[in-house]
Formats: structure tokens, C-alpha cells, sequence
């Protein structure tokens, strides 16, 4: 059996809902076919921040996408509570990064206003915090804090409420969510697409692949490439305390709930989500040295879960040349991101084409240039 | 509401719960205490401030959590009782930056402390 949509999207996480939301949004008729909980599943792992000010050294086309998600941020997620009664818990009232040591303070600074050089007639808002200011700020702050950088930009939301919100509000804008297949065949040509699923098959004009680390494997049967690693997170979840900061800390954050979020790691381990004490002990003992009254608090929680990581770290947006309507999505960040997936990339693939603003992005910055 | 099961040891162990001396068989757990104590609610919840009691008395649900010597959120149900322990309801959130009293609180709804 053959049912028709509008499109495709392959990959049921933060990055997939999202554009299966901004697809049935912009009035299209999307399937979503998710894996499963055999999937890496980074969009239950993730930390759940919205941030901006560590986002796109060097590489400019990626500050001003992730500000756009930012800015369009408090809209989508207004609209998101207000469709399914799921409170998001979004924070946008600017973050601090807090750096150790005069080294850590220093390179920080150079980071920022060489961003700030970079974003040009874009503009980056950002302030150094000295000592002083962040005792002030931060109460029972550990003497090993020399200074933190901040932005107005930065924000933090809960990210399960915001998968549930997805799922939900994907449903209910008539999306149809197919659970538990995983891609058996693909046929592509441009414009006709034919995913077969097991006992049944999908049909569209557009297909798009926002499996994650899945995508790896996916891309070149539509003439894609997405040349994605995984890289392990690990993350530790304090118990519940009164408020304890204005705002999120990047490493460091509390929801509103109360729950002290501790992150986080970056380790290059493969497809391994095991957890490791010696990281665990690392991620513990910043925290401590950040905030010493950390120390009397229980862990509830931990975990680890595979980011989604190009070769650069920056997102992977592609149209294929060769099957045009087949894209791909792929990102570690699914959070910050989620925004711009659902309300500025899902209508343009809902209009048949990537905006030149995302041609950066391009799977291509990897090929090897032809040798002279 | 509780009372101990006749063959139960004879309560010999003094505690106190929320200031009241009580004893309590040897062994007992704290959440034991509570009940003992006729504290059905043992907690209010950190997020909406309603009523928690132990449930399943074996350290899987949190519910029971109570102060216990002044360490706050405590799974009462996986402590044995000690003579002289002091046991309270755990009210809330417990409260974040502790050993830095006069330190004034972040801005925020809750920054007067937990509920």
C-alpha cells in the first residue's frame, strides 16, 4: 500500500518535529517517520539551552542563523504552548559563560570580540563581567570565577516539554507520525519520492532527512552527503533548590522547577552511550570550583547522549542537486535551533527552495577541490 | 491512621518528628517515624506545593523525602532511625546557596525561599 503526502521527513527528534511542524504549519500534509527508542535519541540528552554567544567563531552565516533562531524563539514558543497547553518553560533573559583562571577569562574576551568584529553591520551585543559584578549576580560564587562574558541573547527552555510540544502540535496540524519504521528502500527521483517502510509505502515531493547521526547513512541514496559524527555529552541533574541564579550559566543551569543541570562534556568515544565516572567526577568538580555550594547538593541524575556533530561543528542544510526536493538537516542543536527549523527552514522547503542564506551550510564546504 | 503491626519490636528508639519526641522500634525506618508520628503527608512537592506521602517504601518513588538532622531532602524510607534523630516534613524546595546566610537572593518568584 502507497499513501501520498506532502512530504517526507525521516527522523522523529527535536530537529524532525520541528520541521514536520513548519511544514504542516505552512499548510502541507507531512508524514514523520521515527526510528523508534532503538534511535541515539540526542533529543532526550541535550541540556536544553538556547544559546547563542558560543555560537559561530569565525564563521559568521552561523551566529546570524542561530540569532535568528533566538529572536524567533519567544514567538514559536508562545504559539507552541498556546496549540497544545504545554508549558515550555522558556527563559530568554540573556546568559552568562563563566570562565576559571585568567586564561580561560582572557581567550573568552578574545572570542567575543572577535564575534563581535565578525558580525559587522549585524551587530553582537555582549558585555564582560568582572568579579565584582558576578558576586554580585551570583550569589555564593567560588572564589575560582575571575570573570564571565554575556549576551542578551542566550536563553534556556525545557526540553522534553518542548519534543512533547512538537509531537503534539504536529498531530494536531493533521501531521502523521509513523512510529517504529525504520527506512527499508528509498527511490528517488526529483520531485517523487518513495520511502518503503516494511509493509507499506510513503510517497512525496519532498523528502527531508533530519534522522541525526542516522543521516550519515541515509544521504547518499538522494544524492546527499552528511558526513555527521557522533560526539558524547554527559550531563548531571542536581536535586530541587530554591532559585538560585537570574539566568542560565552555559555549563551550569537551574529550570524552573529547581533542578540544577550540570554539564557538560565533549568526548570522542563513538557510538558509546555509556557513561564514564571519571567525566562525571570532571563535570562535578567544575561545578564545585564554579559555585562551592554545589558541593552539599544530591545528583538525582546523569546520563550521556550523542551529540550530532559535523566535521566543522557547524549544521549541515543541503538541497540535492541531483533529486531536487530531498534535503537534509542535520545539527547539535537541536534546542537553540528548533525555532529556526520550525518557523524559517520548514517554509522554505514548503516553498521548494533553500534561501541563499543558508547556502553556506552546504554539505559541499567538504569536498576536496578539484586538484589544479 | 498507621500503628505498628503486634509483632512488631517494642518502640524503644526516641525520635523527634516536627519537634515532637516519639519512640520508635529499633530498625524502623524514618518514613516509619513519620507515619508513626500521624504525618500522612510527609512532604510538599518542590514544583506545585501539594501533599506527598511515602508510597512505595522501598527507595523507587521519592515521595518520601523529609529533613533529617538538617539534611534536607532525604529518602526517609532507606533510614534507619537513630535514638535522637531529629525528623521533619520536607517543605518544598530546600533552599540553594546554604552557608552563605546574608548573602541576598537571585531575583526570580521564589527568591524568598522555598514555599
Amino acid at each position: 500500500m502507497t499513501r501520498c503526502f506532502d512530504a517526507i521527513v525521516i527522523g522523529g527528534g527535536l530537529v524532525g518535529t520541528a520541521i514536520g511542524y513548519g511544514l504542516a504549519r505552512a499548510g502541507l500534509k507531512p508524514v514523520l517517520i521515527d526510528e523508534g527508542d532503538v534511535a541515539y535519541r540526542a533529543s532526550r540528552g541535550n541540556f536544553g539551552l538556547v544559546w547563542v554567544q558560543t555560537k559561530g567563531l569565525g564563521a559568521p552565516h552561523y551566529q546570524r542563523w542561530t540569532r535568528a533562531s533566538a529572536a524567533a524563539w519567544p514567538r514559536f514558543a508562545a504559539e507552541l504552548e498556546e496549540n497544545t497547553g504545554i508549558a515550555l518553560g522558556l527563559e530568554q533573559q540573556g546568559g552568562v559563560q563563566l570562565c576559571l583562571g585568567d586564561d580561560e577569562l582572557a581567550r573568552r574576551q578574545g572570542i567575543m570580540q572577535e564575534m563581535q568584529r565578525e558580525a559587522g553591520n549585524f551587530g553582537f551585543e555582549y558585555r564582560m563581567l568582572d568579579r565584582a559584578e558576578l558576586a554580585a549576580m551570583l550569589p555564593g560564587i567560588g572564589p575560582a570565577v575571575t570573570g564571565g562574558s554575556w549576551t542578551p541573547y542566550d536563553g534556556h527552555v525545557n526540553s522534553l516539554a518542548l519534543f512533547h510540544a512538537l509531537h503534539r502540535a504536529f498531530a494536531a496540524r493533521g501531521g502523521v507520525y509513523l512510529p517504529n519504521r525504520t527506512v527499508a528502500a528509498a527511490e528517488a527521483a526529483p520531485r517523487d519520492f518513495r520511502i518503503a517502510l516494511g509493509d507499506e509505502t510513503v510517497a512525496a515531493p519532498r523528502v527531508v532527512l533530519a534522522a541525526g547521526l542516522g543521516n550519515a547513512a541515509l544521504a547518499p541514496l538522494f544524492g546527499l552527503s552528511a558526513p555527521v559524527r557522533p560526539q558524547r555529552g554527559q550531563i548531571l541533574v542536581t536535586e530541587r533548590t530554591t532559585r538560585a541564579w537570574p539566568l542560565p550559566l552555559g555549563n551550569i543551569r537551574q529550570t524552573p522547577e529547581g533542578s540544577i543541570l550540570l554539564g557538560s562534556s565533549e568526548e570522542e568515544v563513538g557510538f558509546d552511550t555509556a557513561q564514564d565516572p571519571a567525566v562525571i567526577q570532571k563535570i562535578a568538580r567544575r561545578a564545585v570550583l564554579t559555585f562551592p555550594w554545589l558541593a552539599e547538593l544530591q545528583i538525582v541524575r546523569a546520563w550521556a547522549a550523542l551529540r550530532v556533530m559535523p566535521p566543522d561543528g557547524l549544521p549541515i542544510y543541503d538541497e540535492s542537486a541531483r533529486f531536487p526536493g530531498a534535503f537534509t538537516a542535520n545539527c547539535h542543536s537541536g534546542v537553540t535551533l528548533a525555532a529556526a527549523h520550525g518557523a524559517l527552514f520548514a517554509p522554505m522547503i514548503a516553498a521548494g527552495a533553500l534561501d541563499a542564506a543558508l547556502a553556506p551550510f552546504s554539505a559541499s564546504r567538504f569536498d576536496v577541490p578539484a586538484a589544479a | 491512621m498507621f500503628r505498628l503491626r503486634p509483632e512488631a519490636p517494642a518502640a524503644t528508639v526516641p525520635v523527634t518528628v516536627e519537634g515532637r519526641t516519639l519512640l520508635v522500634p529499633e530498625g524502623a525506618s524514618a518514613a516509619a517515624a513519620l507515619l508513626l508520628a500521624g504525618q500522612v503527608s510527609t512532604r510538599d512537592s518542590a514544583v506545585g506545593g501539594g501533599a506527598r506521602g511515602p508510597y512505595c517504601l522501598m527507595g523507587v518513588c521519592f515521595d518520601c523525602l523529609a529533613e533529617i538532622d538538617g539534611v534536607p531532602n532525604r529518602q526517609s524510607c532507606m533510614v534507619a532511625v537513630r535514638a535522637g534523630m531529629a525528623i521533619r516534613r520536607q517543605r518544598g524546595r530546600r533552599s540553594s546557596v546554604t552557608g552563605n546566610a546574608g548573602v541576598p537572593p537571585a531575583c526570580g518568584p521564589e527568591a524568598r525561599g522555598p514555599r
